[in-house]
């Protein structure tokens, strides 16, 4: 069984125009113009409560699940509108997959078929010998391959955290989405589990637009190309994004002063 | 001294005396109690079952109603109760879920609401009102597809026919019993789907499954125990249902698989709240007789169905 090997590919770009999202009648997030470059890293900084998650996940149409919840605005992914009134929800998520804060492998599936699940739906029929290729592709991807090849057919509830997170990493790729969106995704793991993410993330722009949601500064400035910082004046009132630059010029030589102020540790 | 103070811990988050108090005494007193008295009374319906039974298991054959051996008397029954719970199970438990899904994740909260409260209602329906409609409505709506069924699926031993002419058939007590279990069977597996975990939803929608494969992924493994364990429930239910098949099933006594025709075997329950009035002497006993094997049937449901869950528990 071989896997075929990683090449760089061509991943999509995601561009937000005067983007809007609700709650209800409450507005969380305001006015967002962002450019996210396609095979980068975009760090999503912020305090608590800022909007990050909802931005994020108003980037594959998972915003729209919570009910009451809205965006207004345009969101395109290369040049296609994901909010025109004919895109199909489930067909924007199948090209921008997401990984979730807390590792959720699906509990009654084989490490194999949690690899595997996203691959079976839309009653797309493949043959096992492809199948069995891809699964190891993508374990392969999420660096997880050498540690789960003996026990495909366990309980992918019997791993570890950090190698159930890397498990849904490779479940959301065997998908071979464009884009993959992380809210926090190393926030419930050990240092050593952390720093496997954050090279895995390197590893992944190669083929991957990739957004993430960090609270961690170091990992910001470690693992990303570009950040975004977004902030709220105070509580009810709407998040906005201050600014998005690289990683570098928003840790050393930011535009704004809130920028400044946060990066440093210095806000309120 | 760190001892003592977790020991007052302990005592204030109880809200009593550490150990030994008052109230926990009479608490611990009355769950014990309640446990003994339900065991003690599952003990004791076992042994009046079987001691009245008894003289109708030792008589000879021609002293027993219809002078025949118990095993004969009691066979047919067996089987007409076990069919007919059996036909309610399968058209109750995908009805059932299927509903139970719509209200918790397919229909919008406004009519998911108004359709589980009347759901709930037909389980306070009383058995008997049930009875009627089936002898009077269902039973004869359903004539003609019972001859369609006879006609187009007459290949069938279940469908052999030749089809009742007044509805009064197993497979009209079976829908009859279907729609008397559906509400217990919506209710549970319902209340579980509801607790499906909010991540794991997600995660299926976010790889690009639709809302009926996220349901697949997520919601109906979550739900596989809950689904067993209501169907069991339903099951003890249709299988000691006794006033709707006694009202609209037409009895012959015959064991048969043909659901559609008017010779029946009458079930267990139904069997004795017709003869009881009239029997006496080893009659008597020969029905407490097929109590005790539907009382037998009902205990070894209610194991079977835990020993599947617990097995699904423990992957
Ligand atoms: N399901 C929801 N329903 C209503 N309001 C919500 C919901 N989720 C988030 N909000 C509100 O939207 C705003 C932004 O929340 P969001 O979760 O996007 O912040 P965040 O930047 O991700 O915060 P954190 O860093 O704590 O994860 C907050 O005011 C929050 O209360
Ligand atoms: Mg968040």
């Amino acid at each position: 069984m071989t896997a075929p090997a990683h090449t760089p590919v061509q991943a999509k770009s995601i561009t937000a125009t005067d983007l809007d999202l609700y709650y209800g009648s409450f507005l969380a997030v305001k006015g967002v113009n962002i450019t996210i470059e396609p095979n980068k890293v975009t760090a999503l900084i912020g305090s608590s409560g800022c909007g990050k998650s909802t931005f994020l996940r108003s980037l594959n149409r998972m915003h729209e699940l919570v009910p009451g919840a809205y965006a207004d605005g345009e969101v395109l992914l290369d040049d296609v509108d994901i909010y025109a009134a004919d895109a199909d929800p489930v067909q924007v998520r199948r090209q921008i997959g997401m990984v979730f804060q807390a590792p959720n492998p699906f509990p009654t599936m084989s490490i194999y078929d949690n690899v595997a699940a996203g691959l079976k739906l839309n009653s797309r029929k493949i043959k096992k010998s492809d199948l069995d290729a891809i699964v190891e592709r993508a374990l392969r991807g999420a660096n997880l391959w050498d540690e789960v090849k003996d026990r495909l057919g366990k309980p992918g509830m019997g791993l570890s955290g950090g190698q159930q997170q890397r498990l849904c990493i490779a479940r959301a790729t065997a998908v071979e989405p464009d884009v993959l969106l992380m809210d926090e995704p190393a926030s419930a793991l050990d240092p050593i589990s952390t720093l496997a993410i954050e090279d895995l993330i390197t590893e992944l722009k190669k083929e991957y637009t990739i957004v993430i949601v960090t609270h961690n500064m170091q990992q910001a400035s470690r693992a990303s190309d570009n950040t975004a910082f977004f902030n709220i004046e105070g509580t009810g009132k709407p998040g906005r994004l201050v600014e998005v630059d690289t990683t570098e010029k928003i840790f050393s030589n930011p535009t704004h002063k809130e920028t400044e102020d946060y990066v440093s540790g210095r806000f309120g | 001294m760190s001892s003592t103070n977790v020991d007052d811990l302990q005592s204030v988050v109880r809200g009593g005396p550490a150990r030994g108090g008052a109230g926990d005494r009479v608490f611990r007193g009355l769950a014990t109690g309640a446990g003994v008295v339900i065991l003690a009374t599952l003990a004791g319906v076992a042994l009046f079952l079987i001691v009245r039974a008894w003289p109708a298991i030792t008589a000879s054959a021609e002293d027993l109603p219809g002078g025949e051996n118990l095993l004969a008397y009691i066979w047919p029954l067996t089987f007409g109760t076990i069919i007919a719970a059996t036909i309610a199970i399968v058209i109750a438990v995908p009805l059932s879920v299927a509903v139970a899904l719509f209200i918790s994740h397919i229909a919008p909260r406004r009519i998911a609401q108004p359709m589980s409260y009347l759901i709930d209602l037909l389980a306070a329906i009383p058995s008997v009102i049930y009875g009627l409609w089936g002898i009077a409505v269902l039973g004869p709506a359903s004539v003609g597809l019972l001859r369609w069924l006879e006609d187009n699926l007459g290949w069938l031993p279940f469908f052999e026919g030749p089809a009742s002419a007044t509805g009064r058939t197993m497979l009209v007590v079976a829908a009859v019993l279907a729609v008397m279990i559906l509400p217990i069977i919506t209710a549970v597996t319902r209340s579980v789907f509801e607790q499906t975990p909010r991540r794991l939803q997600e995660g299926a929608l976010a790889l690009g499954a639709t809302r009926w494969e996220m349901i697949r992924l997520t919601v109906l493994p979550f739900g596989k125990s809950a689904i067993i364990s209501a169907s069991m429930l339903g099951l003890g239910r249709a299988l000691g249902e006794t006033m709707a098949v006694a009202i609209v099933l037409s009895v012959s006594g015959a064991i048969t698989f043909d659901l559609i025709g008017s010779g029946n075997p009458s079930t267990i329950a139904a069997n004795i709240a017709l003869d009881f009035p009239e029997s006496s002497g080893l009659a008597v006993n020969a029905l407490i007789a097929s109590g005790l094997v539907l009382f037998a049937v009902t205990l070894v449901v209610n194991m079977a169905a835990r020993t599947v869950i617990n097995r699904q528990m423990r992957i």
